[in-house]
């Protein structure tokens, strides 16, 4: 066990994976000399070389494309998107070049890349460096999506993802950069990519996060527990699929569904999940599934990031909607008591 | 080989070729402040007398000074980030000074000399980097768009701006502001082809100053960026971005093409970024001291300072007037930071839509139902 922070780990596991298959190569803007942005691939270059870790052009569907041309010839590359908000340039590669070249081609051509991309807010940047994208992809076919939220899974699913055939989006939760965990480097992974883990069980309410929010969670945990309230929070890990057998089997253990995004609420992952859970364990449920999100808005002004995240408060408010307890969101969730 | 694509051949001037190999460039005024003539060039600033010369080095000493206050009140905290603009002083005053009024500026995130000299208020300049709001000013009220994050997306706004000024019949203007890093976006070169289609009425500004954040111009271009718009059918200019008078002429001659109907004209103003590319960024990572050691002897005030010197013009006097100036507009910038307010949470719900919008409405609702659950606590 070695104890690194978030970024390391993802750092480690990059170079593991470089190691291991000289086919992995890395590529994005300020990668190589600067480590990146974040240094998430800081050092890389100075020992895999530039050909290995490559300083491209400022063009984010450039470096997509290429990249899908590169999968062409056998390699397995790995794409820094350098922040959520620009990844937008590439969208159209991704979503109709990157998703749909297996299905087109029968199998033929596999893509096996993974783009990684720092996302979420917190960290009081300017616009367009504090977005959750992830709806647009996981709504995408062909693509898997997943959302690391610590660095031991940092270290084994960045592997996991360069090891899939699959493109594989790996969203970072960039405020937990510089959260310090222990990471095994010599154990084997605990998980498939695919599958949700049960971070602490309980018996009232399941909430699901994913990425930035799963520690907030953990804590709404903790202080719902000093109420009496006993939580289980789920960390999803993958978004694309989701392990909705592990959801499943939590809510019909405690009846209650509490699901937390940082991404705006309408069209997003909470209503999938939310639909989904309903359709799975409707005679379960003894209370509508109640989501807790950003809101609809584009992501505002830094000072004002506070408001649209969902915190500690608002998660607990949620908790409090779904046990039926006075909550700002009775009335908006049916199925609450003073509706 | 280069191919000679430019419009006009542009003149070489030795004592510009520095350790990097750089290409032939319109230069009015040496690097010691010796004006140069050209015969091409020198009729575009020919009206540029003694007093104009000196408000245009007051102008480029306020907005260094601005760089240099609002860099401190990032380091104190006041400020989110900062992009500085330390280097490229000629390069934004002389291309804002050739605009009239009525023509209209689309720039990225480190036009903020340019903002200051179109009229926005030092106040509204903060609003932005502060993080209190995502744009700071009405673009109607100063002609000039927000700040642009998003690598090149300006350019196309530039054109399509353009298109309506043609539509309207008027020989207004547009210029578009971006980085060398911004010429590898899809954007830019969509911006060239949709401008030089509708024989638009824009200046695209290419600030070349030598870096995108870690990334030296070589990995943009092989050649001059300079050479690139030809190819689009629209002919460039390359200046000494660190001589205002310089860039003055080319982006009076580009803006004067477009006045006349005569379509686009790409403008690469070769320069140097002194500072780091944000406040959040550490250049010694990625670049070598003596590179800006080079570059600082081609400093465009110091070069400025020179040329009046030489004509008599520049006394203590007239010293102390630039930077009483410079500190006037200093501790304006400051006061207007320091004593801003916090927004209010409503206003994170404000202007999304121009409409009521049902699904906003009830989080609004929601959110202020949640709020009020903590009257009387503090520090909500
Ligand atoms: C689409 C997009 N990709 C990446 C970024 C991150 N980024 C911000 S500035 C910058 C470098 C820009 O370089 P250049 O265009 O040369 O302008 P300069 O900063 O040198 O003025 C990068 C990569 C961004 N803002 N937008």
């Amino acid at each position: 066990m070695t104890s690194m922070t978030f970024g390391r780990a993802i750092n480690a596991g990059l170079r593991r994976a470089m190691e291991q298959d000289p086919r992995v190569l890395i590529m994005g803007e300020d990668v190589g000399k600067l480590g990146g942005v974040f240094r998430i691939t800081d050092g890389l270059q100075k020992d895999f070389g530039p050909l290995r870790v490559v300083d491209t052009p400022l063009a984010e569907s450039g470096i997509m494309g290429t990249a899908v041309g590169l999968a062409f010839r056998g390699y397995r590359p790995v794409v820094e998107i350098q922040f959520d908000g620009f990844i937008y340039p590439a969208f159209d590669q991704i979503v109709s070049q990157v998703a749909k070249m297996h299905y087109r081609t029968r199998g033929a051509v596999k893509l096996p890349l993974t783009i990684r991309v720092p996302f979420g807010g917190g960290i009081g940047s300017p616009e367009h460096h504090s977005e959750s994208p992830e709806a647009y992809f996981t709504h995408t076919s062909g693509l898997r999506v997943i959302s690391v939220s610590n660095p031991q899974d940092a270290y084994t699913m960045i592997q996991q993802a360069i090891a899939s055939d699959d493109p594989v989006l790996y969203f970072e939760p960039k405020r937990r950069y510089h959260v310090k965990g222990e990471v095994d480097e010599a154990a084997a992974p605990q998980l498939p990519m695919g599958t949700a883990r049960v971070l602490n069980e309980g018996s009232d309410v399941t909430l699901v996060a994913y990425g930035p929010l799963v520690p907030t969670a953990r804590d709404a945990a903790v202080a719902a527990s000093d109420e009496g309230v006993s939580v289980e929070v789920i960390d999803l890990r993958s978004l694309a699929p989701i392990d909705f057998a592990t959801v499943e089997a939590s809510v019909r253990k405690t009846g209650r569904l509490v699901i937390t995004h940082e991404a705006a609420q309408s069209g997003g992952l909470g209503a999938e999940i939310a639909a989904s859970i309903t359709e799975r364990c409707f005679d379960y449920l003894e209370h509508a599934p109640v989501r807790v999100t950003g809101f609809d808005i584009p992501y505002p002004a830094s000072r004002l990031e506070s408001h649209h995240l969902p915190d500690l408060d608002r998660i607990l408010d949620g908790v409090d909607c779904a046990m039926d307890r006075p909550s700002s969101l009775a009335g908006v969730v049916s199925g609450s008591a003073a509706s | 080989m280069r191919i000679q694509v430019s419009l006009h051949t542009p003149v070489r001037h030795p004592e510009n070729s520095g350790s990097s190999p750089i290409d032939p460039y319109v230069q009015l005024v040496s690097p010691d402040g010796v004006r140069t003539p050209d015969p091409l060039y020198d009729r575009w600033i020919e009206d540029i007398d003694g007093a104009r010369l000196q408000e245009l080095y007051i102008d480029m000493a306020v907005i260094r000074r601005i760089d240099t206050e609002a860099t401190a009140l990032q380091r104190q905290g006041e400020l989110g980030l900062w992009p500085p603009l330390l280097g490229q002083e000629a390069a934004q005053i002389g291309s804002v000074r050739s605009l009239r009024s009525s023509d209209f500026v689309f720039p990225s995130y480190r036009e903020n000399g340019v903002a200051y000299c179109r009229g926005v208020k030092v106040r509204d300049l903060m609003r932005v980097w502060r993080g209190n709001a995502g744009a700071g000013w009405d673009p109607y009220q100063v002609n000039m768009a927000p700040t642009q994050v998003i690598i090149g997306a300006q350019a196309l706004h530039a054109a399509g701006y353009a298109m309506g000024i043609t539509r309207d019949g008027t020989d207004d203007a547009v210029i578009s502001y971006f980085g060398d890093g911004a010429t590898s976006q899809g954007d830019v070169s969509e911006a060239m082809v949709f401008a030089a289609s509708f024989n638009s009425p824009v200046v695209f500004f290419c600030s070349n100053n030598q870096w995108a954040i870690s990334e030296p111009v070589a990995l943009q271009a092989q050649v001059p960026i300079a050479n690139r718009a030809p190819g689009f059918g629209i002919p460039s200019i390359r200046v000494d971005g660190n001589d205002v008078l310089a860039v003055m002429a080319a982006t009076r001659e580009a803006l004067d093409r477009a006045r006349s109907g005569n379509g686009p004209t790409f403008i690469e103003a070769v320069t140097y970024r002194m500072g780091p590319h944000t406040t959040a960024d550490d250049p010694t990572r990625y670049r070598d001291s003596a590179e800006l050691d080079q570059w600082r002897r081609k400093d465009p005030l110091s070069r400025l300072q020179a040329l009046l010197a030489s004509m008599g013009l520049f006394s203590d006097e007239f010293a102390a007037e630039a930077g009483r100036r410079a500190d006037d507009v200093a501790a304006e910038l400051r006061a207007a930071c320091l004593g801003m307010p916090d927004p209010l949470p409503a206003d994170v719900f404000a202007h999304v839509y121009s409409e009521p919008h049902s699904w906003l409405d009830r989080q609004q609702e929601q959110y202020s139902r949640y709020l009020s659950g903590f009257a009387g606590e503090e520090n909500r």
